[in-house]
């Protein structure tokens, strides 16, 4: 008999359309205006928390809807934006800088629901509002330093080989050595062919070696220059108190940074351009510190904090700044012991090996020095920035040390950790700058999704009555598939973690709506057809469907290499469109002639029809 | 059966047109062109780089008062115009050199409310003026990428002919899409470069689906002229050209009136490109695809037909 549908085909389009249904239900519940606090650097937060901070909320008497513990962070759902300002103010008051107090728009997911992983679709910039900054790091200035660490090594290792030359000069892009005789740069080439495998070295005229770095190098170099950068903005944007930012390399050397919910960009900015060093500096042990505190410091001495609130007293006189330190990394020693070991640069090194010498057996510091906002802002209406110094660790110099050490006497493998990154954040290699920037305030966004909204409503609410006044009883079964379509849409949107909705992607789907049904026009106007030939309806239907489908198949795999290429070059919103132009071809395939089908066999298949209503 | 936009007893006769088609389109081909060397694009932030403000004002805002204060405030290159409503005000100003280039959003937007008007930023975009180079090479790219895909996959799905007689197609819808935007000065950015990869999209559905009807054609119907088969498919896939052209155009409609005026520019250029799209799948794709010689002998399958396929299953 014709038109039957297999048993299987009816379970997979229950279970399809089901599973998308399912996931796409978590969009309809709206979100809450929330404060989202998590902990930075020592803190951590806990149930005790969560109680203080219901208690202080309740004292001010503002009410809380919701709050929760989980994922190392406390949300505090509120119930309108107005309440959530004070909130914000009076929590971020109430805890130090430990904290991380955030406003954020948390999904009111019901527990069921967030049990099975299903969230709503997430809102690109343009539609929920925020900061999306593009930014550059200055690549020649990572090349620089590095010729410039050459050119020390060149120095200092040619003269302890006593291999003599005239003198090292220091180009864009090579380091030039030149020689008086042939036979010191035959000696030369030799020993630095050995030393630096990482090194292209050549011979030119005029008694002179070129030396330049290898691509694999260069690239290696460029690599360490962003990736040291992210961590930086990572850590900076801790301050920033943004729910959900995202920092992420892009290409060879940009960096996007997105924070949503941002409203204050100069201050993002500020804080983003903020600069961080380090010093290491010896203890004074001469003088107490306790006479320091009430006062009176000696001359050439000054007090300062370290992380966990002592006080110490420490040489003004600095030993080495961060700009010297290659690298950072944590480890272990043989005896299971945390420490971190610094590499640092030939200038650093022959500083730091001299300095050591004199000052065996002595303690000394490592101060962290940061440039925070105070969050006030000068008659020019710049924010003031504050210098912060903090000590890291105390140490003692067990020996004279060179450009490569070790720093021991830590706590725990997690502080080795923290030490090696600010450390490497106190190196900064390469500067960075924001080549491109697109703000969207919270107003905009808001208008955006309603905007985008009132045309898919339109839209589709024209397509549904045009199908049902034109193809009547198979115009219902075109809107069902149609509608369906778009709660796979949503569905399946919601599903992939990467997927954003923005303008153009509401734009998309609207598009998608218009163009979905084209897959169901096909296959009824050629039903028309082939009753027009005399075929009977059971005949019509079989066929219709069938003829139509490699056409279709066609037709939408052209459009999907479209919105393929459209999602390989675009960026942000652009790649929204794509993926909703995408998802939207293959989710109206399905409807169009999978559920449209099984539709229309359950009620015309299997039966004697005299005629069809299309 | 229900009503019917056409109902063709006879087979029209498209190809008849052909010349006077193909002659019209040349002519808007070639303005297009023309336009497009003289006028240009109207390029958008996205591509010239530079730094653009919109902020809403509570009333209807005074675009001469806001000018004067960008004048006094030293941005001489300021265009000020509004966008979308009386309120709301658009500011654009080109790229200038140095690295304080990404501070002048705010600058702006702290000038304008130094009187203490309240101003509600709506967007600042600043995008750097190697951005904007790097985007117009790879929206170039793009396209040209997309046109080759399409046209591999056409000319192994169909035949090489078709192939050339889609990409036609595409080519003439693209370069006409962008000539309407030069002509008018309408704006030209990163969304209606996705609009305008959406319209090729869009042409090629529409291509394709008459493409395939030829090849069936010309596979059932023996001793026919290509004109006569072409001309019968045409008129046999019409109904449907017509309607999904009627709804997508019924869905950009409401995009363009009720998407607000940040989409404007997409919707105008899919709006345009369908229109097009439409046109060009019945005359410039098949009508290439004839002047290169579509034949029967190229699309008879190879395959030896079984006895009793073409019967009908009970």
């Amino acid at each position: 008999m014709l038109n039957k549908t297999p048993f299987w085909k009816y379970i997979l389009v229950i279970f399809v359309v089901a599973i998308t249904a399912l996931y796409a239900t978590p969009n309809i519940y709206g979100e809450d205006h929330a404060i989202q606090i998590s902990a930075s650097n020592n803190a951590f937060v806990s149930e005790e928390l969560k109680t203080s901070i219901e208690v202080t909320l309740k004292e001010k008497g503002i009410e809380i809807k919701r709050i929760e513990l989980e994922n190392e962070r406390i949300l505090v759902r509120l119930l309108d934006s107005d309440t959530q300002l004070v909130a914000r103010e009076l929590i971020d008051s109430k805890l130090d800088d430990d904290y991380v107090v955030a406003m954020n728009l948390a999904p009111d997911t019901p527990d069921w629901l967030d049990a099975l992983g299903a969230s709503p679709m997430k809102l690109g910039l343009d539609l929920r509002g925020g900061v999306h900054f593009l930014m550059e790091v200055d690549m020649n200035s990572a090349t620089t330093k590095a010729y410039e660490d050459v050119v020390g090594d060149f120095k200092l290792q040619l003269r302890e080989e006593r291999i003599f030359y005239r003198t090292v000069v220091q180009n864009p892009d090579s380091v030039d050595v030149i020689f008086r005789d042939d036979e010191m740069l035959e000696k030369a080439q030799f020993y630095l062919r050995n030393q630096f495998r990482d090194l292209s070295i050549t011979e030119r005229d005029d008694l002179t070696l070129r030396a330049a770095f290898l691509e694999a190098r260069l690239a290696q170099i460029r690599d360490a220059a962003v990736s040291q950068n992210v961590t930086i903005i990572r850590s900076r944007i801790n301050q920033l108190g943004v729910a959900e930012p995202l920092v992420q390399k892009q290409g060879q050397e940009r960096i996007v940074v997105q924070l949503p919910g941002i409203q204050d960009t100069a201050k993002a900015k500020e804080i983003l351009n903020a600069t961080a060093t380090l010093e290491f500096r010896m203890l004074d042990e001469k003088s107490d510190v306790r006479d320091a505190l009430r006062g009176r410091a000696p001359a050439g001495s000054e007090v300062i904090y370290h992380k966990n609130g002592q006080p110490y007293l420490l040489k003004k006189q600095v030993m080495l700044t961060g700009s010297h330190i290659i690298d950072a990394n944590s480890g272990v020693d043989q005896y299971g012991v945390p420490n971190v070991s610094i590499d640092l640069d030939s200038k650093g090194g022959a500083k730091w090996s001299q300095a050591t010498k004199e000052n065996i057996k002595k303690p000394m510091a490592t101060v962290f020095i940061e440039y925070k906002t105070t969050g006030e802002r000068d008659v020019e209406g710049k924010l003031v920035f504050e210098k912060k110094e903090d000590i890291i660790s105390v140490a003692t110099i067990q020996a004279q040390l060179g450009s490569s050490f070790q720093i021991s006497g830590l706590d725990s493998p997690t502080e080795a950790r923290e030490l090696a990154l600010l450390l490497r954040a106190g190196a900064l290699i390469a500067p960075i700058q924001i080549v491109e920037e697109r703000t969207v305030g919270p107003s905009l966004g808001k208008e955006n999704i309603e905007l985008g909204m009132t045309a898919i409503i339109w839209g589709l609410a024209g397509v549904l009555v045009f199908m049902l006044i034109y193809y009547r009883a198979f115009g219902v079964i075109a809107n069902i598939a149609l509608l369906l379509n778009l709660v796979m849409i949503v569905g399946i949107m919601s599903m992939i973690p990467g997927a954003t909705l923005t303008l153009p992607g509401m734009a998309g789907i609207v598009l998608t709506v218009g163009m979905a049904v084209d897959a169901n026009v096909l296959i009824f106007e050629r039903i028309r057809e082939e009753l027009r030939e005399g075929r009977s309806p059971q005949q019509a239907i079989h066929f219709g469907y069938d003829n139509a489908f490699s056409t279709i198949l066609d037709a939408n795999i052209t459009t999907f290499i479209a919105g393929l290429i459209l999602f390989a070059i675009g960026t942000g919103p652009i790649k929204g469109f794509s993926i909703t132009l995408m998802i939207g071809i293959a989710t109206s395939m399905f409807t169009a002639i999978v559920v449209s089908r099984v539709l229309v066999n359950s009620i015309w298949g299997g039966k004697r029809v005299t005629k069809l209503a299309i | 059966m229900g009503f019917q936009l056409l109902k063709l007893k006879e087979t029209v006769d498209f190809m008849k047109w052909r010349f006077p088609a193909m002659i019209f389109s040349t002519l808007l081909i070639v303005g297009s062109i023309v336009s497009l060397g003289v006028n240009q694009l109207n390029w958008g932030l996205d591509f010239t780089g530079g730094t653009l403000i919109e902020v809403g004002y509570e009333q209807s805002a005074d675009l001469e008062a806001v000018r004067t204060i960008m004048l006094d405030a030293g941005y001489t290159d300021a265009m000020v115009q509004n966008f979308g409503s009386s309120q709301d005000v658009l500011i654009r100003l080109a790229p200038r050199e140095g690295v304080k280039a990404v501070e002048i959003g705010d600058q702006v937007l702290a000038t304008l409310r130094a009187d203490g008007t309240k101003v509600d930023m709506r967007r600042i975009e600043f995008v750097g003026p190697n951005v904007g180079d790097e985007l117009t090479e790879q929206g170039g790219l793009a396209m040209l990428a997309a046109l080759i895909c399409i046209l591999i996959y056409v000319a192994m799905r169909f035949e090489y002919r078709f192939a050339l007689g889609s990409v036609a197609a595409l080519v003439h819808d693209v370069i006409l899409t962008l000539g309407l935007f030069s002509v008018l000065q309408l704006e030209f950015d990163l969304t209606v470069l996705a609009a305008v990869l959406a319209v090729i999209g869009y042409s090629l559905n529409d291509t394709i689906v008459v493409s395939d009807r030829i090849r069936e054609n010309f596979r059932k119907i023996r001793k026919t002229e290509p004109v006569e088969i072409i001309n019968i498919s045409l008129t046999q896939t019409l109904n449907r050209t017509i309607i999904t052209s009627l709804t997508t155009v019924l869905v950009l409609v409401a995009l363009f009136y009720k998407g607000g005026a940040l989409i404007h520019g997409f919707a105008t250029a899919l709006l345009f490109g369908v229109i097009v799209g439409t046109y060009s799948s019945v005359y410039i794709a098949s009508a290439v695809g004839l002047a290169f010689g579509i034949s029967r002998d190229d699309l008879i399958p190879t395959e030896i037909i079984k006895e009793g396929e073409d019967q009908d299953p009970v």
